[in-house]
């Protein structure tokens, strides 16, 4: 089937079958942070923006992604690099593998809740998994990132 | 000049990770890839009667079909030890035997995913079903056989007997046991039981292969042990190692499923019988059903003591479940009494017995802990339950029997203890959490109980005499330098840990240091990332090579001064004359070394221990416990690690809350269940739940460092260590809140519901 939509901006034209993912797709056009977990949509790896909303796109068909605008980690690398350097800076990237689907889903939440209590954060992101940190880095970087923004310093 | 060790130093690589770079395996595909997928067996225990793929290999774009008759016919193991491998050689890439439910029967290659589904669907095998063993308390001796074959071969005196489905078995033990115990006031005569959890890392087992302009086969993967995977594949090919090239990009996680070569041999055989790169990944299914998960362990506790608490004698016996194949089933089962019976230093006779049986379940691997982490949930709940007989406070009672520095430790090898806080680790977690107020339990207003539970824990750092690190340092013609390392950096940052040693003992910016790491072709040799040992072993290496390239360094510079070294000194930038002051700077050695003048600086040590000294820590768990769920709520938990010197101290205390977190998961809800079948129920994270952000709670973490004289800066390992303490802590703080003694893990909300319902009853 053919789709176009937007992904990072760019306009994207594709002749896709109609039972490929749009974790799939995306893949295939280059966004190799978007990563696959689980088979069952209980990771978060996979998350990604549909017209700014995260999306888990192990659960969305590509062609349903048609008309849409897609945004993945590589269309928010300074955002991505802003808030990373506070998740670096506790260690708690750790093995990376998770860090992309967390981050978009952080961002999304920044913009939807800018002052969110600590448990609304952890309810906004108790689908993002990660095996190796505790959470607990996750949050620090979370808090701090928070604070430099409220502080104005980013 | 500012120092890195024992700094917070971010993570060299992290900024590539969380701006998401394509950096690990599967991002790094090359152009027309042969997708490979394996078609795998539903039944425990079957043998192949006949498989049909005529029909398969028609399915356009599919490349190769291989079933039991296209693979050599010599054994192999994947475990990725040293050799000779502790592990029997049981495994063929695959068997017309199938041993456990998702053994491969065929290994379907095509050009796209599509292609090779359809296949799968079309390959027809008619399967001789057999009744399988699927309690291993019942496989010892049992006429059913889950190796019958004549060409099982054990390389090491393991006490390996395939006619008994017998993997391994031995008894270790110092003084008179039996004595000891007649004479105690008090023996805690106990089973604990714990399940083949997985590691559940994000990144599944991938590899991809590929032959390079020189015919050899290039292998990519996610793998911890490179030079083990060249070996294995070696044999599992019977190809000769100087054709095998193994590389390890960025990896999503290890915790040691990926210290056995899970997926490596499929798409190598695929790559080796067309030509094509070929690559593999498995789903979480697979993973989950097929990889490389703790060893199930049944573990009888016979622990004997008097009156006034002081510990006698411990006989521990373990009954490992090696599953479907032997990987790491001799070794990990070690751990389980050598690395948690000396956690206590007054008993004056021990018994460490074990044996580990084949059943057609999912064979075992290496899971963080490796044992230990099964024996130290037992011997810590048993300490927790003599505590209770006596009537004593848990804290206490170790206090009065931990082992101390300075003693010998009959039970860990007949070690010297040279490094140990666990007495201010216990200390310091008991004031974290104010345990003297809070010990037992309290109620809340709202009928929920409050309650507080406790346990110690050790490991080691690196295999003694066995393991071997090495690093390689290179000074370039610019005058910084490249380290070559084996070890793997899976996450865990070794990659910059190490680098941050060779800043310091070379007295320069951590930016001057670009590590490479692992590429069997050039890194040097290194057993690989496992049994806690990067830090401890290959950072040893990395001191040795500094000190080397140091001389060397300091040696031209005073040649080209025309001085004799002990005339300079070099302050990590140039080489200096003590007297005149005149100088030549690194860039300017670096470029001459390369010149033909001098010879060229690089030096590659290699390092081994005779000793593998143990990381403490004292964990204490707080709990909510709702008596009408069941349900359990982790409010607080303390942990306090000896891990030595503290290398990167934000790394330190990521693995510890990362530890500490996958033990809750084992402990409260990683379940493990099989159908009468001998089909896994747990396949995916639906039924197999990790610990979510919900679930961990607060954790709070310090370090009560140690000096260790044979460590890199005086550090150990931490790794391993810090995933044992919440199994028993946690067992102890739902007893203290309920009187309930779980002896099972996972110790369910249900488990708990029920048993406070028979208990009312």
């Amino acid at each position: 089937m053919q789709i176009e939509l937007k992904l990072n901006g760019r306009v994207c034209k594709a002749d896709v079958s109609p039972d490929m993912r749009l974790l799939d797709f995306v893949r295939e056009q280059g966004c190799a942070s978007v990563k696959c977990g689980c088979d069952t949509s209980n990771c978060g790896l996979c998350t990604l923006w549909l017209d700014g909303k995260p999306v888990l796109s192990c659960s969305v068909l590509a062609v349903r992604a048609n008309g849409h605008e897609v945004t993945t980690l590589e269309g928010l690398q300074a955002d991505a690099a802003e808030f990373g350097a506070f998740l670096s800076d506790e260690g708690a990237e750790q093995c990376g593998y998770c860090s992309p689907g967390f981050i978009m889903n952080v961002l999304a939440m920044v913009k939807e809740l800018p002052d969110p209590t600590e448990e609304q954060i952890q309810h906004y992101l108790a689908g993002n998994l990660c095996r190796c940190s505790g959470y607990q880095g996750q949050l620090r970087a979370i808090r701090k990132y928070l604070l430099a923004k409220q502080e104005g310093k980013l | 000049m500012k120092k890195y060790v024992s700094a917070p130093v971010r993570k060299r690589d992290a900024m590539a990770l969380v701006t998401g770079q394509p950096v690990y395996t599967s991002d790094l595909l090359p152009a027309h890839c042969l997708t490979v997928k394996l078609l795998r067996s539903p039944h425990a225990s079957a043998l192949i009667k006949s498989i049909r793929t005529d029909t398969a290999k028609k399915v356009p774009g599919i490349a190769c079909i291989l079933t039991w008759e296209d693979v050599p016919t010599a054994r192999f193991t994947q475990a990725g030890q040293t050799y000779p491998e502790p592990s029997p050689y049981d495994r063929l890439i695959l068997d017309r035997r199938i041993r456990c439910e998702g053994d491969p029967v065929a290994i379907v290659a095509g050009e796209n995913e599509q292609a090779v589904d359809t296949a799968l669907r079309m390959i027809k095998v008619e399967y001789e079903v057999l009744e399988p063993i699927l309690d291993f308390t019942k496989a010892l001796d049992n006429p059913i056989l889950v190796h019958p074959e004549e060409d099982f071969k054990a390389l090491c005196d393991v006490g390996a007997d395939n006619k008994r489905n017998l993997c391994c078995c031995g008894v270790n033990e110092e003084g008179d046991v039996e004595k000891e115990l007649a004479e105690c006031d008090i023996i805690i005569d106990q089973t604990y039981h714990t399940l083949s959890n997985s590691q559940a890392m994000m990144e599944t087992f991938r590899t991809f292969t590929q032959l390079d302009a020189f015919g050899r086969l290039q292998v990519t993967s996610s793998t911890q042990v490179p030079f083990h995977v060249r070996r294995i594949l070696s044999n599992a090919l019977q190809i000769p190692k100087s054709r095998i090239r193994v590389i390890k990009p960025r990896i999503g996680g290890g915790f040691g499923a990926k210290q056995s070569a899970v997926s490596e041999v499929y798409p190598a055989i695929v790559t080796m019988k067309t030509g094509r790169p070929a690559a593999i990944e498995y789903t979480r299914t697979e993973s989950m059903t097929n990889g490389s998960p703790r060893h199930e362990m049944q573990i009888h506790i016979r622990l004997g003591a008097d009156k006034e608490g002081n510990i006698r004698a411990i006989d521990l016996y373990t009954l490992s479940n090696a599953g479907a194949y032997g990987e790491h089933g001799p070794t990990t089962v070690g751990l389980s009494g050598h690395k948690s019976i000396p956690l206590y230093g007054t008993p004056r006779a021990y018994r460490f017995a074990w044996d580990v049986v084949y059943s057609n379940t999912m064979s075992g691997g290496a899971y963080r802990g490796y044992g230990a982490t099964q024996g130290i949930f037992a011997l810590e709940t048993a300490v927790n339950e003599l505590a209770a007989k006596l009537n004593m406070d848990p804290c206490k009672l170790r206090e009065k029997n931990m082992v101390k520095q300075g003693q010998v430790m009959p039970a860990y090898y007949g070690e010297l203890l040279q490094s140990c806080t666990l007495d201010k680790c216990l200390e310091k977690a008991k004031a974290m959490i104010d345990w003297d107020n809070k010990y037992p339990a309290r109620q809340l207003e709202n009928g929920h109980i409050r309650s507080v539970g406790v346990a110690m824990a050790m490991q080691g750092s690196a295999i003694s005499n066995v393991d071997i690190g090495s690093a390689e340092i290179r000074l370039t013609d610019e005058g910084f330098y490249i380290m070559l390392i084996g070890a793997t950096d899976m996450g865990t940052g070794c990659d910059t840990i190490l680098a941050q040693m060779a800043a310091d003992c070379l007295d320069c910016d951590l930016e001057r240091i670009s590590v490479q790491g692992v590429d069997t072709d050039q890194s040097p040799y290194d057993c690989g990332s496992y049994a806690s040992s990067t830090t401890y072993l290959t950072g040893m290496a990395v001191i040795k090579t500094c000190e080397q390239i140091r001389e060397k360094i300091v040696a031209q510079g005073a040649a080209m001064l025309k001085l004799s070294p002990d005339e300079v000194e070099f302050d990590g930038k140039a080489v200096r004359s003590l007297t005149t002051g005149e100088q030549v700077t690194l860039p300017e050695i670096g470029y001459a070394s390369l010149s033909g003048a001098y010879p060229v600086i690089s030096a590659c040590v290699s390092h081994t221990s005779p000793v593998s000294p143990p990381p403490f820590m004292a964990g204490i768990a707080e709990i909510d416990l709702d008596p009408e769920t069941g349900k359990v709520e982790l409010v607080d938990y303390a942990a306090a690690v000896d891990c030595g010197t503290v290398i990167n101290t934000n790394l330190a205390r990521v693995q510890t809350e990362g530890g500490l977190v996958q033990g809750i998961g084992m402990t409260l809800s990683e379940d493990i269940q099989y159908s009468a079948k001998g089909n896994l129920r747990n396949r995916n994270f639906m039924q197999y739940k990790i610990p979510t952000r919900l679930d961990a709670g607060k954790l709070r973490v310090e370090f009560e460092s140690s000096y260790e004289p044979t460590g890199p800066f005086g550090a150990k390992s931490i790794g391993e260590l810090v995933i044992n303490t919440p199994a028993p802590a946690i067992t102890n703080a739902i007893y203290n809140a309920t009187g309930l003694q779980f002896r099972k893990l996972p110790i369910t909300s249900e488990q708990i519901a029920m048993g406070l319902l028979k208990k009312e009853k």
